[in-house]
């Protein structure tokens, strides 16, 4: 009867056509969506961009002007939050201070009317399963800021709600925490086989733990993909230029290779069909500096950062870098040196806006 | 030269030696007075518990006290029932009525509660209209204004807001993730409101509750209107009156009320320490509020309009009865008339005279006297001026009653040049009452000087301004708004207050407005005239307390201070 025992059946969350404005300010822009039962996934972008919106329109907190929102097969549009049945982790925890650790556990139970003696059995092993059954009877003020996070994971979780909502849960942490908190939380959810959607703005969280990732962007989904998908073949340059670094290169397509301001042309790859208004874009560590390679750059900074040299290129009127992994005894170039970046054809991704 | 600024120049110190005279002159002296009378025996003055002996020997005095307490707890309880839905209906939904729960559920604090005593009974008496209309038409009558019931339901209607704002404020403060979270987990409506949002505001509940206790505690005024005399603080009135000053039960009762006081405050403040959650929260804001269904606005109107018909009772008695010609053992009037105010402001318009010169000279002084304290803390290092503070504040513990004895036994052997005694003279009654509201002048000070940036003044003395032009030429004109705040509201008061003042008045010419209503309430023949003058009580209240909210904002407007 406790999480650990009896893993509920995992459910799909499914949002479709979702609209909502504030006002006059559009906050969700038709959202499509398809999370997996057992799925851990996250909802990635920038600060604003709309997901703790989306969230609790999920949680019920927030309605759409349009679309809806299913919850394992359930339309659960204009359900009140409290008949939803789906855990919600505020970003501030929102641990309800003048309830003891056991008590903020046990306010969920009770509610479902929950008989005393399962209540407490309970709220002991949640608390068991995040580590705190021995501060059950401290008070929210009274624990470090990891706990505090733990508390209000076991406060949601003891209840089996069907879909798990964590809204940043790491960014209130201190960054050596946060690594160890992850971890944590993943775990917590493998052995939960709870279907979780993990709000972000850090890129690293979500590639570290997500199965897959919805990267938005100012009340959109730019893509839907698993973080290496993301990685190699983003979408759009938003998405590239989100998850890791990338240089982007403008220039215009013209039979059979992309020809860059400055006059370097790249043969496009076998297949590769360049969107309208594309630009060149790679990854730093995909390139290489050569003497006779097509792109003409001037080197402007040098880092050496161990495994690998990196190097800040001005290209026309462009910025690169480029990584080439160190050798020793091999030869570096020097700021100032003009040099040339040879880039194989299937690295580079020709993305628009 | 800056070092000396810092430890206080020789006209700093002067003034708080000055205010420090004025403070234990008038405060502490008295206070300390009726204290020393209390513990020692008469004629020898050695220390003694004998009076308290007597005191608790003395069923009527036992009796007193635990009729003082009964009204006090009595009156929370009420005043919780009416603040409570009020404050859930105006914090947590759209609610039309909202506005009318803010500007009507405010009036009784323009009215002492005294004030409309007559008129309730009127109204809610044993032949009041309500009992006449139900005696005629199912012949039973009820007794919510017998005895002690009628002090609990006065106090309670003019206490009320007190626990409201409190209430309401603390409830606004409550970040809304800590109910989103209760809502979650599946809680919703009432249950999530008495199992989240209450116990998190408990510490504004707290606050107004037990401020509503001390001020029904120590009130003389009602339950003298409504002639219920087993009570402590009428106790001790009708001691130093009918026996004199000398007899130390007075004194004695003095103490006891002090006491009861200071322990409800220190028993407050204790049961808030660690419950400060507002200062735990991040963010703020407040549930997103709820619109109501048709049948729930239904209720929410029943209940609000229910409140606001028992809070506008004796505004709207006091209104009719001013305006009868007699009403007696009648549900209204028999008929109208202008007679009454005729009456008040041709003959018995000394005491709107005095009213007003009363009010003004102690708005002054506790303005001037505030403005100084606050200045003295907040911009200066003089040693002491948190002595200053401390005993200002202290005021707010000393019932009406205890500072009219000590100044009548502290003042009665100074003798005037005119051979009469200090006890006797009417600047007494003027400062027993600026002594009072001292308090509230100081925090409108303390508020108006802290919104003043220290930077705008050390600008001035940059440009070479000594500290007193720095303070005649920015620190003055920028509080003004404030300052002046803080006369009105002392002003709007300090016109209503009676419980300091009915043991000072000595005769009719020097007595103010509250005392005059008092004197004609007393007769059914002069109830009329009373009713009259509290209506023009209350009109100088009203007009006050909206100059002050209208001085604040234009101060505030025109200094770009948007707050
Ligand atoms: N209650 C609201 N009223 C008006 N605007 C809001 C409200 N809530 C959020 N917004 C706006 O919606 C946008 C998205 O907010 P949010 O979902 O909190 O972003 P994120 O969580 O991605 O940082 C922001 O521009 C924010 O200002
Ligand atoms: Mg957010």
């Amino acid at each position: 009867m406790t999480p650990t025992e009896r893993p509920a059946a995992p459910v799909d969350v499914r949002i479709e056509g979702v609209e909502l404005a504030y006002g006059t300010t559009r906050v969700l822009k038709g959202i499509d969506l398809e999370i997996r039962p057992g799925e851990f996934f996250a909802f990635l972008g920038p600060s604003g961009c709309g997901k703790t919106t989306l969230l609790r329109l999920i949680a019920g907190f927030a309605e759409a002007d349009r679309g809806s929102v299913r919850i394992g097969g359930t339309d659960v549009s204009g359900r009140p939050p409290w008949k939803r049945d789906v855990g919600l982790v505020f970003q501030s925890y929102a641990l309800w201070p003048h309830l003891t650790v056991a008590a903020n556990v046990a306010f969920g139970l009770e509610e479902r009317r929950v008989p005393r003696p399962e209540i407490e059995r309970r709220v002991q092993a949640a608390l068991e399963l995040v580590g705190l059954a021995h501060l059950a009877g401290r008070r929210p003020s009274q624990l470090s800021g990891g706990q505090q996070q733990r508390v209000a994971v076991a406060r949601t979780i003891v209840v089996e709600p069907k879909v798990l909502l964590l809204d940043e849960p790491l960014s209130n942490l201190d960054a050596k925490m946060r690594v160890s908190v992850r971890r944590e939380l993943h775990a917590l959810q493998r052995r939960l086989g709870l279907t979780t959607i993990f709000v972000t703005h850090d890129q690293e969280e979500a590639n570290s733990i997500c199965d897959r990732i919805a990267v938005m962007e100012a009340g959109s989904i730019r893509q839907v993909g698993t973080p290496m998908e993301l990685y190699e073949r983003p979408a759009n340059l938003f998405v590239a230029g989100f998850l890791g670094a990338a240089n982007i290169l403008d220039g215009t397509v013209a039979s059979g290779a992309f020809t860059l301001a400055g006059g370097a042309r790249i043969p496009l790859a076998a297949g590769a069909v360049p969107p309208p208004g594309a630009k060149l874009m790679f990854r730093p560590q995909h390139a290489s500096l050569a003497a006779d390679a097509p792109i003409a750059g001037t080197i402007v900074h040098r880092e050496f950062l161990g495994a690998t040299v990196r190097y800040a290129l001005r290209v026309g009127e462009s910025d690169v870098v480029v990584d080439v992994p160190f050798q020793s005894g091999g030869d570096l170039h020097d700021v100032g040196a003009h040099v040339g970046i040879a880039l194989p054809p299937e690295r580079a991704l020709y993305l628009a806006d | 030269m800056s070092a000396r600024w810092r430890t206080g120049s020789p006209g700093q110190l002067l003034l708080a030696a000055a205010l420090a005279s004025f403070l234990f002159l008038f405060l502490i002296l008295p206070v300390a007075t009726v204290v020393y009378v209390a513990f020692t025996e008469k004629g020898t003055g050695a220390f003694t518990l004998v009076n308290f002996a007597d005191f608790a020997r003395t069923d009527l005095f036992v009796r007193s006290f635990w009729n003082s307490l009964y009204v006090s707890a009595m009156t929370v309880v009420i005043a919780s029932a009416f603040a409570l839905p009020l404050a859930y209906l105006t914090t947590r939904f759209e609610f039309r009525g909202a506005v009318l729960v803010q500007t009507l559920g405010f009036l009784p604090l323009v009215m002492p509660p005294f004030v409309g005593a007559v008129a309730m009974q009127l109204l809610f008496g044993r032949n009041g209209s309500l009992n006449l209309v139900l005696d005629d038409l199912f012949g039973f009558k009820i007794g919510i204004m017998e005895g002690l019931n009628g002090v609990i339901l006065l106090q309670a209607i003019h206490y009320f807001p007190f626990i409201l704002v409190n209430l309401s404020t603390s409830l606004r403060s409550i970040d809304r993730s800590m109910e989103e979270a209760g809502q979650n987990l599946g809680a919703h409506g009432l249950r999530l409101f008495r199992r989240i949002a209450l116990p998190l505001a408990m510490p504004g509940y707290i606050a107004g509750a037990s401020l509503v206790f001390v001020k029904v505690f120590d009130d003389l005024a009602t339950p003298l209107l409504l002639n219920v005399k087993e009570m402590l603080a009428p106790q001790a009135y009708l001691r130093i009156t009918s026996i004199g000053l000398a007899d130390p039960m007075g004194y004695v009762i003095s103490v006891v009320l002090i006491a009861v006081s200071v322990l409800t405050m220190w028993l407050a403040a204790r049961s808030m320490k660690g419950r400060d959650y507002a200062t735990a929260q991040r963010g703020g804001g407040g549930l997103a509020k709820r619109t109501l269904g048709p049948r729930e606005a239904a209720i929410a109107y029943a209940i609000v309009i229910l409140i606001l018909l028992i809070v506008l009772a004796p505004h709207v008695g006091l209104l009719m009865l001013s305006f009868a010609t007699v009403w007696s053992f009648s549900p209204l009037p028999d008929g109208y008339t202008l007679a009454h105010y005729t009456r008040v402001l041709g003959e018995s318009s000394i005491y709107i005279k005095n009213t007003l010169l009363y009010a003004t000279l102690a708005g002054l002084i506790d303005v001037v006297v505030g403005g100084i304290i606050a200045y003295l803390v907040l911009r200066t290092r003089v040693p002491g001026r948190q002595v200053l503070d401390w005993a200002a504040t202290a005021a707010l513990a000393v019932p009406g009653v205890v500072v009219g004895i000590g100044y009548l036994r502290t003042f009665y052997d100074v003798k005037l040049p005119d051979g009469s005694s200090l006890a006797s003279a009417w600047i007494v009654i003027v400062l027993a009452v600026a002594i009072r509201r001292l308090p509230y002048a100081l925090r409108s000070a303390y508020a108006a000087l802290q919104q003043i940036s220290i930077a705008l003044e050390e600008a001035a003395e940059n440009l070479g301004a000594t500290k007193t032009r720095t303070v005649r030429r920015i620190v003055i004109p920028l509080m003004t708004g404030g300052l002046l705040a803080g006369f009105v509201t002392s002003f709007a008061t300090a016109s209503v207050e009676l419980s300091a003042v009915l043991m000072l008045v000595q005769t009719n010419a020097d007595a103010p407005l509250a005392y005059g209503l008092y004197v004609f309430m007393q007769t059914p023949a002069g109830r009329g005239a009373g009713a009259a003058l509290g209506v023009i009580a209350v009109l100088i209240v009203a007009i006050g307390t909206w100059l002050s909210q209208r001085a604040v904002d234009r101060s505030q407007r025109a200094h770009g201070l948007d707050l």
